[in-house]
């Protein structure tokens, strides 16, 4: 009798979830990152990106299961294969457009939250390793997006890939022998192909798990900012130890990213379904021509989320010879963000109190960064013609140069404009 | 009027731009069956000869209103099965002895170039005898396919003046008739690009209804929690 | 501004939720949980949609059509449907007389398993009796088995499986004992002409 009083009183859900407390850490961890997790009060419509990158990352991998179960990564068969899953496998165009969609609106989520923390400084104290983390996803985001456009097998895979891959062959000495490796051949082929496509599925998203969980494991450490830039930790209620500006990310804010996912999914779901091509920038047009080692496609240039780095690439004049120097500000151009932390020596921490010099800066960048991103569109032949009202020949690559240098500027001289800055009080608890 | 409407419609071609600015839209409408099945008849006859579309399967005309039947008794071969893909007559290493160039696959050529090139592209064809083939266009400079069409177009001549196309021998049909022949051409082509478009779009519209049922709840659920929140 | 906000008697940002409002928020959440079901369920249908047959394997797997016409009498010819071996075996006068000899020792002489279109319900598991259609694969574990048509005293001819000695007779009938549970499927099939076969479509599946 004493046994049956036992199984009932642990009978049902209750029953299942005590018997895996007691050998796995399931409820601790719902109340560590959910329940429990005391997120600021005042999150703003800068906070949805986080969770819908993660909600993207999701996408992705369930739409890239499925198409790795019909593509195949074979110079002979690749292109074909993909108009294979877009005709005859059923919902394969919807499982290809939702990835290639994905593959876009991945560097729009992680572009604006990236922008959030450099609007708010989350990447300081002591949110240091969260940003490292975060701008070494960024990176492998980089790589998977890189190596997963040349699957396609199309022209602007094919050449892109050749182009990428040739800029390490201008590292001075290992250049040459590094590019040829990395192709396992003296032109982009096959054997490109099918490693491209390893590191695609299988590499990256791995190392890309593990930098997530470490990002949200850092963020759950020591909480999260907020539009104020204030700690909320420093004031908590006294018997129960909550902070007095947090709430529980669970309701409140999955209630609040629901809404968030929903309206992001029409988005999404308006370009998947409407315009999955977006006017040539998230699909290329010359990506329906098969690869063809032989003939180079009039106008080629990166995806639209490259397009800022390759500017600064082209911006950059060569030494002698050598395009090392543009090849090195671009790889520098995307690194630097992992300096921020060090480089910001503002006492505050939110562009609210911030002052004019700042936001300056800020401004100036971002204008830089669209313009480059812009000017990288178009095609090598454009350069030079961009810009009249210059008046000079080489018009687009002078605006590239100006743009490539504010670029750089707005972290070289942080430490000093940080400093110099006006800001205004901060507020001791959060304000609005 | 031939000339006139010619001319209105080729005039902003330029003569030796390799890629010329295309300005007249092609009248693609993936909704008219009939315009599709005409251009599905004109692709298998004349450019099938060829040009493949490999990606393309005979049984996806069902889409554009054709019966199984009408596929088989129309279309295919006595050999070829209404599940094949569409392959072309001649031997690849054939057209490439013969164009110089193995002829493209045209299964996703609009996706490529845009249906408005296209339809640029088969009415501009003219008469150029600095060329091997004896034919030039102008959306394609110095192209190396023949004016496969030119029965029917008639033949066409460049005015290095105007750079318009002036048509100096009529052929088997009118301007306008040739105009719809391959309007009807670029349609099925377009449709040959993404067969599944209209469906995908129809499928779009229901989930954006879904979500929108789903945003409603979505913003009460939020607004009911946040009563809490001061 | 911000001291009114602060100044709730626990300190803290939230409350507790009324009694009224559980009752709201519960019906809320069953209401976007049953909506974001079904809109899973949809979400779901092109992926698991996309592991069935593509229209490429639809088109392989296409109706063959087979002459019969230079089977021999007492002999049979392989063809393939689906990637799967066809038997044709063009049956003698005596081989069907012999048909029916053996049925006490058949485990479904009937044809009670349908194992068989409705049309080949009969006494010779066949729309013409000359000739038997079936798909050569063993119904026990898949093997195919292999023919043996020399008729001794106590077997009339008929199929023997290499891999668990499975026993069919030529119209592809198990005999009892065997590991095979079912007779050998008969797939659909039609006859276009007196001596051309239509096999993997039916009659039926036209009308």
């Amino acid at each position: 009798m004493a046994d049956k009083k036992v199984t009932t009183a642990s009978s049902g859900l209750a029953g299942v979830v005590d018997w895996v407390d007691a050998r796995f850490p399931l409820t601790s961890n719902i109340k560590n990152h959910l329940t429990e997790y005391y997120a600021p009060k005042n999150f703003n419509f800068w906070y949805f990106f986080g969770s819908l990158a993660l909600l993207v990352l999701v996408m992705q991998i369930v739409t890239g299961i499925f198409l790795t179960m019909h593509y195949k990564p074979d110079a002979q068969q690749a292109f074909a294969s993909v108009e294979y899953i877009m005709r005859d496998v059923f919902g394969g165009n919807i499982i290809r457009y939702m990835h290639s969609t994905g593959a876009s609106m991945f560097f729009v989520v992680v572009y604006l939250h990236m922008f959030r923390g450099l609007i708010y400084g989350s990447y300081r104290t002591p949110r240091e390793l969260i940003w490292l983390f975060g701008v070494g996803i960024f990176l492998v985001l980089m790589g998977e997006a890189f190596f997963g456009y040349l699957l396609p097998w199309g022209q602007m895979s094919y050449w892109g890939a050749q182009v990428i891959v040739n800029l390490f062959s201008t590292i001075p000495f290992i250049g040459p022998d590094l590019s040829e490796w990395l192709r396992g051949d003296y032109l982009v082929s096959d054997a490109t192909l099918n490693r491209f496509f390893a590191f695609h599925v299988i590499a990256l998203p791995l190392v890309l798990l593990g930098l997530v969980a470490v990002h949200l494991i850092a963020l759950h450490e020591v909480g999260s900012n907020n539009p104020d830039g204030v700690e909320i930790k420093n004031h908590k209620d006294k018997k129960t130890g909550i902070p007095l500006d947090g709430i529980p990310f669970h309701p409140y804010y999955t209630v609040k990213d629901l809404v968030g996912v929903v309206v992001f999914l029409m988005v999404f779901a308006a370009i998947a379904f409407f315009a999955p091509e977006m006017g040539g920038y998230f699909l290329e047009a010359n990506n329906f021509v098969p690869a063809d080692p032989l003939k180079t496609p009039a106008h080629i240039a990166p995806v639209w989320y490259f397009t800022p780095y390759y500017s600064i690439l082209r911006a950059v004049p060569p030494i002698g010879i050598s395009q090392f120097p543009g090849v090195a500000a671009m790889g520098l151009s995307v690194v630097v963000f992992a300096f921020l932390p060090w480089l910001d020596k503002s006492p505050v921490k939110s562009i609210r109190y911030r002052g004019t010099l700042y936001k300056g800066w800020l401004t100036a960048f971002v204008v830089s960064f669209i313009i480059l991103g812009y000017l990288g569109t178009l095609p090598a032949d454009t350069w030079g013609q961009f810009g009249a009202w210059l008046g000079k020949a080489d018009r687009a690559t002078v605006v590239a140069r100006i743009c490539t240098v504010i670029y750089f500027l707005f972290f070289i001289l942080m430490p000093w404009y940080t400093k110099r800055d006006k800001t205004k009080p901060v507020p001791e608890r959060v304000a609005h | 009027m031939r000339h006139i409407l010619l001319g209105l419609l080729l005039l902003p071609v330029l003569a030796f731009a390799s890629e010329a600015e295309i300005t007249v839209k092609a009248p693609v409408d993936l909704g008219d069956q009939a315009s599709l099945q005409r251009g599905a008849r004109t692709f298998v006859n004349y450019c099938l000869n060829c040009h493949s579309a490999n990606y393309m399967r005979y049984n996806r005309l069902q889409d554009i209103g054709l019966s199984e039947k009408q596929i088989k008794d129309n279309l295919l071969f006595a050999t070829e099965k209404v599940g094949d893909t569409m392959q072309v007559a001649i031997d690849p290493i054939d057209a490439k002895k013969w164009f110089g160039a193995t002829p493209p696959d045209l299964s996703v050529e609009v996706r490529a170039r845009g249906a408005d090139w296209l339809y640029a592209y088969l009415r501009g064809f003219y008469k150029d005898d600095t060329r091997p083939t004896g034919w030039n266009n102008t959306v394609y400079d110095k192209v190396a396919m023949p004016h496969v069409l030119y029965e029917l177009q008639g033949v066409q001549v460049l005015n290095h003046e105007t750079h318009a196309l002036e048509l100096v021998k009529p052929g088997k049909l009118s301007p306008t008739e040739y105009d719809e022949m391959v309007g009807d051409l670029t349609n099925f082509m377009a449709f040959m690009a993404e067969p599944a478009k209209q469906s995908r779009q129809i499928i779009g519209i229901f989930v954006l209804l879904f979500l929108g049922v789903m945003l409603v709840l979505a913003k009460k659920i939020k607004a009911e929690y946040w009563k809490d929140i001061k | 501004m911000s001291d009114t906000k602060h100044d709730s008697p626990s300190g803290l940002s939230f409350q507790p939720p009324t009694t009224i409002d559980l009752e709201k928020r519960k019906f809320l959440i069953q209401a976007t949980a049953a909506t974001g079901a079904v809109g899973a369920a949809a979400v779901a249908v092109p992926f698991v949609g996309s592991m069935l047959p593509s229209e490429r394997a639809k088109a392989a797997g296409a109706p063959v059509e087979v002459d019969i016409s230079k089977i021999e009498p007492g002999s049979m010819m392989t063809a393939e449907w689906r990637g799967q071996p066809v038997w044709i075996i063009h049956r003698t006068e005596e081989m069907l007389a012999k048909l029916g000899g053996h049925d006490e020792q058949l485990a479904d002489p009937e044809l009670e398993v349908p194992q068989q279109p409705a049309y080949c319900k009969n006494k010779a598991r066949a729309i013409n009796e000359k000739y038997a259609v079936m798909l050569g694969t063993c119904t026990h574990l898949g093997c195919s088995p292999n023919a043996n048509f020399a008729v001794t005293a106590d077997w009339n001819g008929g199929f023997v499986c290499p891999c668990h000695g499975s026993k069919f007779d030529l119209s592809g009938r198990v005999f009892k004992g065997s590991p095979a549970p079912t007779n050998l499927v008969v797939p659909p099939h039609q006859y276009l002409t007196e001596n051309t076969l239509l096999i993997g479509e039916d009659k039926q599946a036209e009308a």
